[in-house]
């Protein structure tokens, strides 16, 4: 066994020895989790004796479970949540450790992210647009049988819905090599729309919009309690400094002009303006990250370990 | 025809969008045409997922190094996708549903999907962004230096939005006599910070959108006027 080895034995083994300390000096114990039974249909909750005796179908099937604190005379030990505790808390372990090096820990976490996500969105898309949109409109009557019982009972079936059905199915042509030029139709209608809702969305909202909110006046005046108007300097100052830095930030992306000149000196002025700019996003990103970093290290202390109260 | 019919199809359901935009009584086609794309665009993730699955399994049929983490990917997959589509532990949310087994929401709390998304999914990814706050303090501890006045305003921003959001700004005002009792204390760096925002970064962000939009336009057009055929990529 070589040092580093015996290093990282010794620190899983201490680790294990704070849990086990940890679960049975406090009342609470590492990552308890407890719930209390609610009847779906009703929103009451279920006294645990009273399930015992209740042994009816409809009661088991609409039982849902909802969070609840371990002193709630209602409250049960939950399984599942607490062993999602625990199993969260271990792979937000893993994924730290990648800050020591790449390493099997981290890895099987990233395997495992890679697995649910592309799992996570299929699953997520087939109820919310293949059943929801796809299946109701081409069966109204099975979706209210099997899925969507809140359906209208009038509800009509529209046939047209199978065309983007036919051809979202081509886009598998281009697993077979003699037909997968038939793959292409699907994707450049996806291309097509997108080119098409992108070109107004972008046209809209992000030039005609953005110009028209640069418009500004440059000398502000505002309503005094005495009827009057004041020069309101600050609102000013800050109209100007928009309007002054907008044009030079443009100016600088003008590439058509050599930047030579008078030019050359507004698209000075327009870099530093990106650079105070890209300074603030730096620290907006760094802050934003480091909001999540706590948040992980809440859960770890918080959540699973118990050693702070927040 | 095997270039000359996507070309077409881009350019005709592009050109609706855009008509449909400037003529109300195309509004319903272009409201139909958005559906259809949300329903191929979903169909194709499916897509996505078989080439997982493909490629994954390739890399543990040919036992080529890592194979064990693409089996694991593999069985996540796998779970997540009989647990999402079987709703396993979703219960009916109304009397007259109870009969129907699946006619709760997918996503109910309690159900194995919700367990999924709350143990597995929501630790890692959260994880993974806040390892970047490491990465990205380190990645400016060696990138940052003040050679010059665009880098020196730069850091100088950084540092006053930095300190302007957390707790320490209050050492600004410590110079300042005390307010009036009942009042606020003011604090300087905190209104910098507002003011950088409120003008320089909505004004730097604001150039970098009209830039975008410009792009995005001329892209657009490009592709529905059939100059721009790369998204149908090479002979096959």
């Amino acid at each position: 066994m070589n040092r580093e080895t015996r290093f990282w034995t010794v620190l899983f083994l201490g680790g294990c020895l704070l849990l086990a300390f940890q679960s049975l000096r406090t009342e609470r114990g590492v990552g308890q989790q407890f719930v209390v039974r609610v009847d779906a249909t009703t929103g009451k909750i279920i006294p645990p004796a009273a399930d015992a005796s209740d042994n009816s179908a409809a009661a088991v099937k609409t039982v849902i479970y909802e969070p609840a604190s371990k002193d709630d005379p209602e409250a049960i030990w939950s399984f599942s949540r607490t062993s999602g505790i625990w199993i969260a808390a271990l792979l937000t372990l893993c994924v730290f450790s990648y800050l020591y090096r790449d390493n099997v820990c981290y890895k099987l976490a990233e395997s495992i992210i890679v697995g649910v996500s592309a799992g996570y969105w299929i699953v997520t898309y087939y109820w919310e647009v293949l059943i929801a949109k796809v299946l109701l409109r081409l069966s109204p009557e099975l979706a209210r049988y099997a899925f969507l019982p809140d359906t209208p009972a009038d509800a009509k079936a529209d046939y047209l819905c199978i065309i983007p059905v036919v051809l979202g199915c081509m886009v598998f042509c281009r697993l077979i090599p003699k037909i997968a030029w038939m793959g292409r139709w699907p994707l450049a209608f996806v291309v097509g729309t997108t080119a098409g809702l992108k070109l107004i969305l972008f046209l809209n909202a992000d030039f005609v919009r953005q110009i028209r909110s640069t418009i500004l006046p440059l000398v502000v005046f505002s309503a005094t309690a005495s009827g009057g108007s004041e020069l309101d300097w600050k609102q000013s100052i800050q109209n100007i400094v928009i309007v002054i830095s907008v044009l030079s930030c443009v100016t600088y992306f003008y590439f058509s002009v050599e930047h030579k000149g008078i030019v050359g000196r507004i698209s000075r002025v327009g870099i530093w303006v990106l650079m105070i700019s890209f300074g603030a996003s730096f620290a907006l990103t760094v802050m934003g990250r480091i909001t999540l970093l706590t948040m992980r290290l809440q859960f770890l202390f918080d959540d699973w370990l118990g050693l702070v109260r927040i | 025809m095997s270039k000359t019919v996507p070309v077409l199809i881009a350019s005709i359901v592009g050109c609706l969008m855009i008509v449909a935009y400037f003529s109300p009584p195309l509004l319903p086609a272009r409201q139909m045409a958005e559906d259809w794309f949300t329903i191929v665009a979903t169909i194709a993730i499916f897509l996505g997922g078989a080439n997982l699955c493909l490629h994954h399994l390739k890399k543990i049929s040919d036992r080529e190094a890592g194979w064990g983490f693409s089996a694991v990917t593999l069985i996540s997959f796998a779970i997540t996708i009989a647990v999402g589509l079987l709703k396993i532990g979703v219960v009916p949310e109304s009397e007259q549903q109870i009969k129907l087994a699946w006619s709760g929401p997918f996503q109910q709390e309690g159900s194995g999907f919700w367990w999924i998304y709350q143990y597995l999914f929501s630790p890692i990814v959260s994880t993974m962004f806040a390892l970047l706050a490491f990465y990205v303090a380190s990645a400016a501890f060696r990138a940052f230096r003040a050679k010059n006045l665009e880098a020196i305003l730069l850091l100088i921003t950084a540092l006053i939005v930095l300190v302007g959001q957390t707790r320490d700004r209050e050492i600004t005002s410590l110079f300042l006599p005390p307010p009036a009792e009942g009042t606020p204390p003011y604090v300087p760096i905190a209104d910098l910070t507002e003011f950088i925002r409120k003008t320089f970064v909505t004004a730097g962000q604001r150039a970098i959108m009209i830039g975008i939009a410009l792009g995005v336009v001329a892209t657009s057009l490009r592709i529905l006027l059939g100059l721009d055929r790369s998204y149908l990529g090479g002979d096959e």
